[in-house]
């Protein structure tokens, strides 16, 4: 088991590696620094000092791949590469338009990102799971039909919808919850219950949907048949032989995410004004922090692998007949 | 003095894909094998409702795709920077009854107080009556009879179309393919024309059915606008995905080895980039692009619509990945088959059994993939322009509505009718995208087949 650990772990290697190369071309050669400086510093009527200035402000100035100007191993090293770049690997991630050190509050900002992910995902697969069951225990009959079609007409509306009619309605109009903000410690929840509500409600229909199939694809197995044929009730086929069987699937989908919980939500965090790592990566977006979005796509993608990783796991550790390999 | 016609590159390609699903239609409707999936599809009363639906859409974005610059009036030669699409004329009344700001649906006066000028001289704070909306009414109290009127007027007009139609297609089509599901076809053309009807007597009559929006535009016309952003988005990507993933998908299960290995380390690799980041990156990047090389277009229509394509190739660059893998797995499998193998043993090339034998075997795999993206891309771009890397600011997108419908809603009073039409529209597309992509893959689903049969029937 161990070798077949490290043979992943070394897998995500190039994976990381190549990941790092994309963003590098997509900031620096596809975009220069040049057209950075002149997005920041506004208009076309800049001064080549101030993009220069700009530049070295940054760190920008140096040459992209090979510094033929500096001496032995400094001609690799004092590079906009390695500097941007490949520092990414010992995750040091820079500073920020603003001079903060990303790193800092990436690690300050992770905590309220998991304190909204997480509930939503726990409760949102209990609930789905929960619905996903009973239309597959009522499955063929009116229920189940309208539960089907419930679900798709939840699929079908769009995750702002939720967030913005779940806050007009709960903020605006009945005053239960504040509308956005966030507190420290206990204080939290209050600015917590409806994102979590809401992230769990605009879930439903896909959740709910998808392992109602996977449910029904298991019930049609020939183990299903035999506990039929002895004679054992629905429910407790259901709930001792099917959920049992039909929980492999639903939880290694869910491993391979939870290690994504940690980039937060875009769209719930912006909306709610929940200091996390989601609007963190909306503020870049929206004011261009190059820095910063490279540093979330760097982190993104390495905690993407560890999911993966975590799911080849889960699967061997489950089911008995996948094999380390 | 003709309309000078302008070829964006979206509505180049948007007619294009017309031309290759309606040769698709043609190859597969003379080969009874390809057809037989169709037909079960339209079978589904959901699917047949859903398709007029979505035909009705499509109908409107395709309108929307033929852009002229029209002639300036008055003068001689010259023709207006502003590119129009066949639709922005046929809808001129909507496009150019324009109010000051926001008001209501249906309203006589507008949403704010402003100075108006009584007569004798005084001023006074008051709602001031619309330049349009019920401008035609010398008295504000007739505004309900009026509407009431019009609206029947429009709805009898609609049912009499509705019978109509029902007399001429529906019998005719009904009894040259009976078991196709025409009469739900029927039953979701009169639900459209119901709806449509009244809409357009009022919108005729001068009504702003929908309200306007912050700037006086009308709510209604901004929908009906979105439609082909959104349509555009769903489709085009697809021309970007397709090939992509169906190559190099059928490629890495094919010749697998070290084609394999690097394929499926490039999906790794894209995959493993948070989508929304790329994306963003790269609209970031292009927009700097746009910026900077200002005399590529000629007009700002051009701008938006290049960026509107870039965001399609950028969704479809980061979208191939889901397609390839399913597609590898199943290239896989088929080509263990004898098929595949005894093509081998007559020398047949590579070239020849990935096009001839393996192709055609994972193409329903590919439509199914591919109607089913269509909803999710639909949804993304309202996300992406929400988070400011979607379609251009000044291209009407369901995003771009509920971008600005999202600040409306703190106000107070508050404004919810542009949200409201978004919506409406975006939920009734999708809803319909869905219903049909659960019902095209119910139709391919060759697990389907096996249920029909008498045995092993409980599934």
């Amino acid at each position: 088991m161990f070798a077949y650990v490290l043979r992943r772990v070394l897998y995500a290697i190039p994976v990381l590696v190549g990941v790092n190369l994309v963003t590098f071309a997509l900031f620096f050669f596809v975009n220069t620094p040049d057209d950075m400086a002149r997005m920041h510093l506004g208009a076309k009527r800049v001064t080549p000092e101030a993009i220069e200035k700009w530049k070295l402000e940054r760190g920008y100035d140096k040459p992209m791949l090979w510094n033929e100007r500096a001496e032995g191993i400094d001609k690799a090293t004092d590079t906009v590469f390695w500097r941007k770049s490949a520092r990414l690997f010992v995750l040091d991630f820079g500073a920020a338009e603003d001079r903060r050190d990303i790193g800092a509050e990436i690690r300050a900002r992770m905590g309220p990102s998991l304190a909204l992910a997480l509930p939503i995902f726990l409760v949102g697969l209990l609930v789905n799971v929960t619905f996903a069951l009973g239309m597959a225990f009522f499955r063929a009959s009116t229920l189940d039909f309208w539960g089907v079609v419930a679900c798709v007409a939840m699929m079908s509306i769009s995750t702002l919808f939720y967030i913005i009619g779940g806050q007009y309605v709960a903020s605006k109009l009945w005053h239960l919850v504040p509308i956005s903000g966030y507190g420290e410690g206990l204080s939290a929840i209050r600015f917590l219950v409806l994102p979590v509500l809401i992230g769990v409600v605009s879930g439903i229909g896909s959740g709910s949907r998808w392992y109602r199939t996977l449910f029904l694809e298991e019930m049609s197995r020939d183990y299903v048949r035999t506990a039929r044929a002895k004679g054992l009730a629905e429910r407790t086929v259901l709930f001792r032989h099917v959920l049992k069987n039909a929980m492999i699937p639903i939880l290694t989908g869910a491993v391979a995410v939870i290690p994504l919980l940690f980039m937060g939500s875009l769209l719930t965090e912006s909306f709610f004004g929940i200091p996390g790592l989601g609007s963190y990566t909306i503020e870049a977006i929206q004011s261009q922090d190059f820095a910063v979005v490279r540093a979330m796509v760097f982190i993104g993608s390495g905690l993407y692998i560890v999911g993966l990783l975590l799911t080849d796991l889960s699967y061997t550790l489950v089911d008995p007949r996948i094999r380390f390999q | 003095m003709s309309a000078l016609p302008v070829l964006l590159w979206t509505d180049v390609l948007a007619w294009l894909l017309v031309v290759l699903v309606a040769g698709y239609g043609a190859y597969c409707s003379r080969r009874p094998h390809l057809a037989a999936p169709w037909w079960r599809v339209f079978q589904a009363p959901a699917a047949m409702m859903s398709a007029v639906v979505l035909v009705a859409f499509a109908g409107i974005g395709l309108l929307d795709s033929v852009h002229v610059r029209p002639a300036l009036e008055g003068g001689k030669g010259g023709h207006s920077v502003e590119a129009l699409s066949m639709l922005d004329l046929a809808l001129s009344g909507l496009r150019t009854r324009q109010e000051k700001t926001y008001s209501a649906p249906l309203a006589t006066r507008l949403y704010q107080k402003e100075t108006v000028e009584l007569p004798g001289g005084r001023q006074t704070r008051d709602y001031p009556r619309l330049r349009h909306g019920g401008a035609h009414l010398a008295d504000e109290a007739q505004a309900t009879s009026d509407i009431l009127w019009r609206a029947a007027a429009g709805f009898a007009t609609a049912l009499a179309m509705w019978f109509v139609a029902g007399v001429l297609l529906k019998r005719r089509l009904s009894r040259r393919h009976p078991d196709l599901a025409w009469t739900h076809a029927w039953l979701a053309l009169g639900a459209l024309l119901v709806v449509a009807g009244p809409v357009a007597a009022l919108s005729a009559g001068g009504w702003h059915v929908l309200g306007t929006d912050k700037v006086g535009q009308d709510v209604l016309f901004q929908a009906l606008k979105s439609v082909r952003t959104s349509l555009v988005i769903g489709m085009l990507t697809t021309l970007v995905l397709l090939p992509l993933g169906v190559f190099l998908g059928i490629a890495a299960g094919y010749f697998r080895g070290w084609i394999d290995d690097l394929i499926q380390y490039l999906y790794t690799t894209l995959n493993s980039i948070p989508s929304v980041l790329p994306i963003a990156a790269a609209v970031l990047m292009m927009q700097v692009y746009i910026d900077t090389q200002p005399g590529l277009f000629p007009t700002a229509a051009h701008r938006a619509d290049f960026r509107l394509l870039l965001l399609c190739v950028i969704l479809g660059l980061t979208s191939w990945t889901g397609l390839a893998r399913l597609l590898r797995g199943e290239a896989l499998k088929l080509s263990e088959l004898e098929y595949v193998q005894a093509a081998h043993a007559f020398g047949v090339s590579h070239g020849r059994i990935l096009g001839r034998h393996l192709l055609p075997n994972v193409a329903h795999i590919v439509i199914v993939a591919l109607v089913m993206d269509f909803s999710s891309l639909v949804l993304a771009e309202a996300v992406l322009s929400y988070v400011g890397v979607g379609v251009d600011p000044s291209t009407t997108s369901f995003g771009t509505m509920i971008n600005s419908a999202r600040l409306e809603m703190s106000r107070d009073p508050v404004v919810w009718w542009s949200l409201a039409a978004a919506f409406a529209f975006m939920f009734v597309l999708v809803l319909a995208a869905n219903l049909f992509a659960d019902a095209v893959r119910d139709g391919f689903d060759p697990r389907v087949r096996i249920v029909a049969r008498p045995v092993g029937a409980k599934a």
